[in-house]
């Protein structure tokens, strides 16, 4: 399982001192309307781009890491992504063989064709998670990822880390 | 970083009226960050929907997390252990 056992020993020792920023206190929505009446957008910090999109900033170019986002069309086609996260510390094989992994597009395309989930909304996000500063994150491109997909009338949300 | 990143991302948009529910991989990051509703699997960082090309088992995650939205007796922060069930 995910656990920092499958880090190097320097990474260990930093997540050990590292300061988790704590959310106090939780907000909460309760869910609306019935799932199957419901829109749906995709949050992965995969660091996924589209061919026509700038890659992440790499630890050179940001060294607190990358808050910027990519707007994903629910339209795309998950094999033209790029994965751009700057992080050695897990495998990337498997988000390179399926993007599904971390941006589930074609599961939630078939949960809406099921029935199950009511529709998926128009554009999804990408983050680079590797975020070891994220105070940009929680003032500027955080809430304005969530402006806009507030502003779509997205009412759920599934969130995938790497 | 990642469990974190999703997290922060999370509590935004719940406090501007979107229900979120967030894979978790790493458990420190997921008790100390506490997103408001999370679902932790006992995968490998990179895998967090278990297999890569395997439709029905990355279902089986997902329909585990969108069950968390529909507890009307869940009260923040949730967070629950996925259950493999599948072979």
């Amino acid at each position: 399982m995910g656990s920092l056992d499958e880090f190097t020993l320097p990474v260990r020792l930093y997540l050990n001192t590292y300061r988790w920023r704590r959310i106090d206190p939780v907000p909460w929505t309760p869910l609306r309307r019935p799932l199957a009446e419901s829109r749906l957008a995709l949050v992965t910090s995969a660091a996924f781009t589209l061919p026509d999109q700038e890659p992440f900033l790499d630890s050179l170019g940001s060294l607190g890491g990358d808050s910027s986002f990519r707007e994903i069309p629910v339209d795309a086609d998950l094999s033209t992504l790029t994965e751009s996260h700057r992080s050695g510390s897990f495998d990337h094989e498997g988000i390179h063989q399926d993007a599904n992994l971390a941006l589930p597009l074609d599961r939630a395309r078939e949960l809406v064709a099921a029935g199950r989930i009511g529709s998926l909304n128009g554009r999804h996000f990408s983050f680079m998670g590797s975020i070891t500063a994220p105070g940009r994150l929680m003032r500027d491109s955080a809430p304005e990822a969530a402006r806009r997909l507030a502003s779509d009338g997205v009412e759920i949300a599934l969130l995938v880390p790497v | 970083m990642c469990n974190q990143t999703v997290s922060l991302v999370a509590a935004e948009l719940e406090r501007q009226g979107i229900s979120t529910v967030v894979v978790q991989l790493l458990r420190e990051a997921a008790e100390a960050v506490r997103p408001p509703r999370a679902l932790f699997v006992p995968f490998h960082h990179g895998y967090p929907l278990d297999r890569p090309n395997d439709p029905a088992r990355q279902h089986a995650v997902i329909e585990a997390a969108l069950r968390l939205l529909e507890d009307p007796g869940a009260t923040p922060p949730v967070l629950v252990d996925y259950t493999l069930t599948a072979p």
